[in-house]
C-alpha cells in the first residue's frame, strides 16, 4: 500500500467493496497469507475428512436490535455461516464482548439470551469468552467477535479453487433484505418498510446439498459487498470469466424499490443468510430444488462462461436486452445519491 | 423488480422502440442526455449500444457534485473542521475533493463532525437537538433539490433557529443547457431534458432555448423505456426539421412543473451568477438566498457573491472533466480514465459521484472490460 502519512481508515474500509478488498490485499495477505492469495470464509487447518475448519469475525451493526435479528444472533450466525461455507460443522464457538460504558443492562441481556438460543439452534456450544468495558463514547453499544472451529465433512475440499469452468452459479435466496432492513431500521433515510434481515444459517442448506450427494465446487455467503463482491472475490481468485442473467438474480419488490429510490445496487447490498453456489452445470436444477426447500426465490443466475480475460477474473451481467456489462464492486461505503 | 417501474422496463417494449428508432433515423445525430441520472441508466442498461449506427449520445453537465465548485467544498472542508460545527449534506457530496484533493469522507475520518442526510429537513432535527452546536447544511443540487433547502430555509427562519446555517450551492439546468449551445465546440443537436427538473420547474423555461437555437428539447424520464422514447421524439423532430418542447414523460412531469414547489424557490432564492465546476461562470445559473433568508447564510457566504467566487478551479490540469461535462470529450477518452483516476482515487468530481459520467463507464465500461462485453 503506498504510505501516503495523510491517510487514515476510512469507514469504507469495512464495507466489503474495492477499499476493503484494497486493505486485504495490500496490507494482510503480503502479512499473513495465503500463499496463493486465495481467500475463504474460513481456514482449513489440515486436508481431508475429518480435518478442522478455523474461521473469526467481529460485528458492528446499528441498531444492536433490527426487524429480523440483533447483533448476538448475527454473531453466532456470521460465525457458523463462515464454517458452512467450507463444508464444517461447528465444534465450538469463542466469544468476545467489548461493551460500552452506559449500555442498557437489560439490552446485553437480551443480547446474550439471543446468543444462547441460536447457539443451540446451531448446535454449537460457547466454550470460551472474554469482555472488556469501554468509556463511553468509545464504542457503539457493543462489539462482538466470535470465532469458531469446525470439522470438515467428507468429500473433496470445498472453495474457489475447485471452481470449473462451465460450472453453473446459484444463490439460496432473493438478495439485498438484510441491507435494506438495517438502513430503514436506523430511519435516517425516511422510508419504512416491512422487511425483514434474512438473517439465518446457511448449514441446514449445506448439508442438505452435500447429503444429496452434489458435487458442490464453492460456496460463499453474501453478506457486506452482497452478490457483487462475493462473485468479484471468487473471479478474480480464480481467474475465471462469470456470466450472470441480471433477470434472474431473484430481488424482492420491496428491496428494488428502496435501492431505486435510494440510489443503491441490490447486488451489493449486505445479506446475512444467503449464499452463492458453484457446481457442475448438470446437478444445477437438483441444486435448485434442494435450495428452494429452504428458500424458494433460490436460482440459478449464470455459468462460469470461460477462462478470464488477459486482466483475469471477470464478473459480466447480461440484461434482458442482452446487453453485457461488467459486475464491479463499489467503494465501500453506499452513500445514498442527491437526486 | 419493483411494480412501479417494471413496465418502463419490459423488454418487448424496449425492442420495440429500438426497431421504430432505427426506422425513424435516417442520417447521423448527436443528442445530449442532460442528467447524470440519465446517463447511469443508459450505461447501466446498455441503452447505447442498442441504438442505430450514427445515433450518438453524449453526456451533459447533470451531476450536481461534479459542478460543485471546488472553493464551495473548500469551504465546506474549513467548516467542517471549526469547533462546535455539524456538517451536514447529501452522501455524494461527501466523496468529492476539494481543490487540495481532501473529501469530507477523510475530513469526517480525521474527527469532523460531518453527517450524511436523506432529507434537507432531517437538518431542522440535528440542530434543534443540538443547540449548542452551530449546523450547517451544505446545500447542493438542481432544481430538484432547491425546494426541499427552500423549505428548510423557510421553517428555519420562521421557527428562529439561530444555531443553522445553509452553505447554497444550488444551480439551474436551462442557463447551462444555452451555454452549451452557444459554445463554439458544441455538438448538440437536440436535447432530453431532466425529467424530474421539469417535474418542479415545467418546462416553459426551455421554450426560449428552442426557439433561440432551433434545437429540440424532450423533457424524458429515466427508464429504459422513457428513455428511448425520449430519444425517439428527439430523432424524429430533427428528421422533420423541428425544434419544439416535447413532453416524453407526462407521467410525472406536468406542464406547469409543480406550482408549490416554484413558488417557494422564487420566495427563498434569487439566480446568481455561478460557477459550475470545470466549466466556468454562467449568467444566472445559481440560486442565492434572498432577504429576509440570506440571514441563515450571512456569516459564511459572503457578500462578495455573485454565488461562490469563481477563483479556483481545483481541478489538476491532468483532468478533462471539464471537457467530459459538456459532452466534448467522452470519459474513456482521458489518458488518466481506469489508470491515474479510479473512483477510489478520483482526480475529478465526475469519476466520484455516483451521477458523474466518468463513474458511469468505470462501472459500466471499463477499459479491461469492454473488450470482453459487448452486443453479442
Amino acid at each position: 500500500m503506498p504510505s501516503d502519512p495523510a491517510e487514515r481508515v476510512q469507514l469504507g474500509h469495512g464495507g466489503g467493496g474495492g477499499l476493503s478488498q484494497r486493505l486485504i490485499e495490500e496490507l494482510f495477505v503480503p502479512a499473513f497469507g495465503p500463499a496463493d492469495g486465495v481467500l475463504h470464509d474460513a481456514a482449513t487447518l489440515a486436508a481431508g475428512p475429518g480435518a478442522l475448519a478455523f474461521t473469526t469475525d467481529s460485528y458492528v451493526v446499528r441498531p444492536l436490535v433490527f426487524p429480523g435479528g440483533d447483533i448476538g444472533r448475527l454473531a453466532v450466525i456470521g460465525t457458523v455461516n463462515d464454517l458452512a461455507m467450507v463444508g464444517a460443522c461447528p465444534l465450538a464457538l469463542s466469544l468476545a464482548l467489548i461493551l460500552e460504558e452506559g449500555l442498557a443492562m437489560a439490552m446485553l441481556r437480551h443480547i446474550v439470551a439471543a446468543i444462547r438460543t441460536v447457539a443451540a439452534e446451531c448446535g454449537v456450544p460457547v466454550v470460551t469468552g472474554d469482555t472488556k468495558v469501554v468509556e463511553r463514547g468509545k464504542g457503539d453499544g457493543i462489539f462482538i467477535t466470535t470465532s469458531a472451529v469446525g470439522r470438515l465433512g467428507p468429500g473433496p475440499a470445498i472453495g474457489p479453487p475447485a471452481v470449473q469452468l462451465g460450472d453453473a452459479i446459484l444463490v439460496s435466496g432473493d438478495l439485498g433484505r438484510h441491507g435494506v432492513a438495517i438502513l430503514a431500521a436506523r430511519q435516517e433515510l425516511g422510508f419504512r418498510t416491512d422487511l425483514q434481515s434474512d438473517l439465518a444459517s446457511l448449514l441446514p442448506a449445506v448439508q442438505a446439498l452435500l447429503a444429496e450427494g452434489l458435487a458442490v465446487h464453492a460456496l460463499r455467503d453474501l453478506t457486506r459487498g452482497g452478490l457483487a463482491s462475493a462473485l468479484t472475490e471468487i473471479a478474480r481468485g480464480v481467474g475465471l470469466e462469470l456470466r450472470i442473467q441480471e433477470a434472474a438474480v431473484p430481488i424482492a419488490p420491496a428491496v428494488a424499490s428502496a435501492c431505486a429510490l435510494l440510489g443503491l445496487d441490490p447486488l451489493a447490498m449486505a445479506n446475512e443468510g444467503r449464499l452463492v453456489l458453484f457446481l457442475p452445470t448438470a446437478q444445477a436444477e437438483q441444486a435448485r430444488a434442494v435450495l428452494q426447500t429452504f428458500q424458494p426465490e433460490a436460482a440459478i443466475i449464470g455459468t462460469v462462461a470461460a477462462a478470464g480475460s488477459a486482466m483475469g477474473g471477470i464478473v459480466l451481467l447480461e440484461n434482458a436486452y442482452g446487453v453485457l456489462r461488467r459486475l464491479t464492486l463499489g467503494q465501500g461505503e453506499q452513500l445514498p445519491r442527491i437526486c | 423488480m419493483s411494480a412501479l417501474l417494471e413496465p418502463f422496463r419490459r423488454p418487448e417494449r424496449v425492442r420495440r422502440l429500438t426497431a421504430e428508432l432505427r426506422q425513424a433515423t435516417t442520417r447521423p445525430w448527436t443528442l445530449m442526455e442532460v442528467c447524470g441520472g440519465q446517463t447511469h441508466a443508459i450505461l447501466r442498461h446498455g441503452l447505447d449500444r442498442l441504438l442505430p449506427d450514427g445515433l450518438e449520445l453524449i453526456h451533459g453537465p447533470g451531476c450536481p457534485v461534479c459542478v460543485t465548485p471546488a472553493a464551495a467544498i473548500d469551504r465546506a472542508l474549513e467548516l467542517s473542521t471549526s469547533p462546535g460545527v455539524i456538517l451536514c449534506s447529501y452522501g455524494d457530496m461527501l466523496r468529492v475533493p476539494g481543490s487540495a484533493g481532501r473529501s469530507l469522507l477523510e475530513q469526517r475520518a480525521e474527527g469532523a463532525n460531518v453527517r450524511v442526510v436523506a432529507s434537507p429537513l432531517d437538518v431542522l432535527a440535528i440542530a434543534r437537538d443540538h443547540p449548542g452546536c452551530r449546523v450547517v447544511f451544505f446545500a447542493v443540487g438542481f432544481e430538484t433539490t432547491a425546494p426541499a433547502t427552500a423549505l428548510l430555509a423557510h421553517q428555519a427562519w420562521r421557527s428562529g433557529l439561530t444555531n443553522l446555517a445553509l452553505l447554497v450551492v444550488h444551480v439551474r439546468i436551462p442557463p447551462a443547457m444555452e451555454a452549451l449551445l452557444a459554445a463554439p465546440e458544441g455538438r448538440v443537436q437536440g436535447f432530453l431534458a431532466a425529467g424530474h427538473v421539469c417535474a418542479v420547474m415545467g418546462s416553459e423555461e426551455l421554450e426560449p432555448i428552442c426557439q433561440r437555437f432551433r434545437v429540440p428539447v424532450v423533457v424524458t424520464g429515466f427508464e429504459p423505456v422513457d428513455l428511448l422514447e425520449g430519444v425517439l421524439c428527439c430523432v424524429r423532430q430533427l428528421e422533420r426539421g423541428e425544434s419544439r418542447v416535447e413532453n416524453a414523460y407526462t407521467r410525472a412531469s406536468p406542464p406547469q412543473g409543480n406550482a408549490a414547489a416554484r413558488a417557494l424557490i422564487a420566495r427563498v432564492f434569487e439566480p446568481v451568477d455561478q460557477e459550475w465546476r470545470g466549466l466556468g461562470v454562467f449568467p444566472a445559473s445559481g440560486l442565492r438566498l434572498r432577504p429576509p433568508y440570506d440571514a441563515l447564510d450571512a456569516d459564511f457566504m459572503q457578500a462578495s457573491s455573485p454565488g461562490i467566487p469563481a477563483a479556483s478551479l481545483g481541478s489538476p490540469s491532468i483532468c478533462i472533466s471539464g471537457r467530459v461535462l459538456q459532452g466534448l470529450d467522452r470519459p474513456t477518452d482521458c489518458p488518466s480514465f481506469g489508470v491515474a483516476c479510479t473512483p477510489e482515487r478520483p482526480l475529478g468530481a465526475p469519476m466520484v459521484s455516483a451521477e458523474g459520467a466518468c463513474a458511469a463507464y468505470w462501472h459500466y465500461r471499463q477499459r479491461d472490460g469492454s473488450a470482453a462485453a459487448g452486443v453479442p
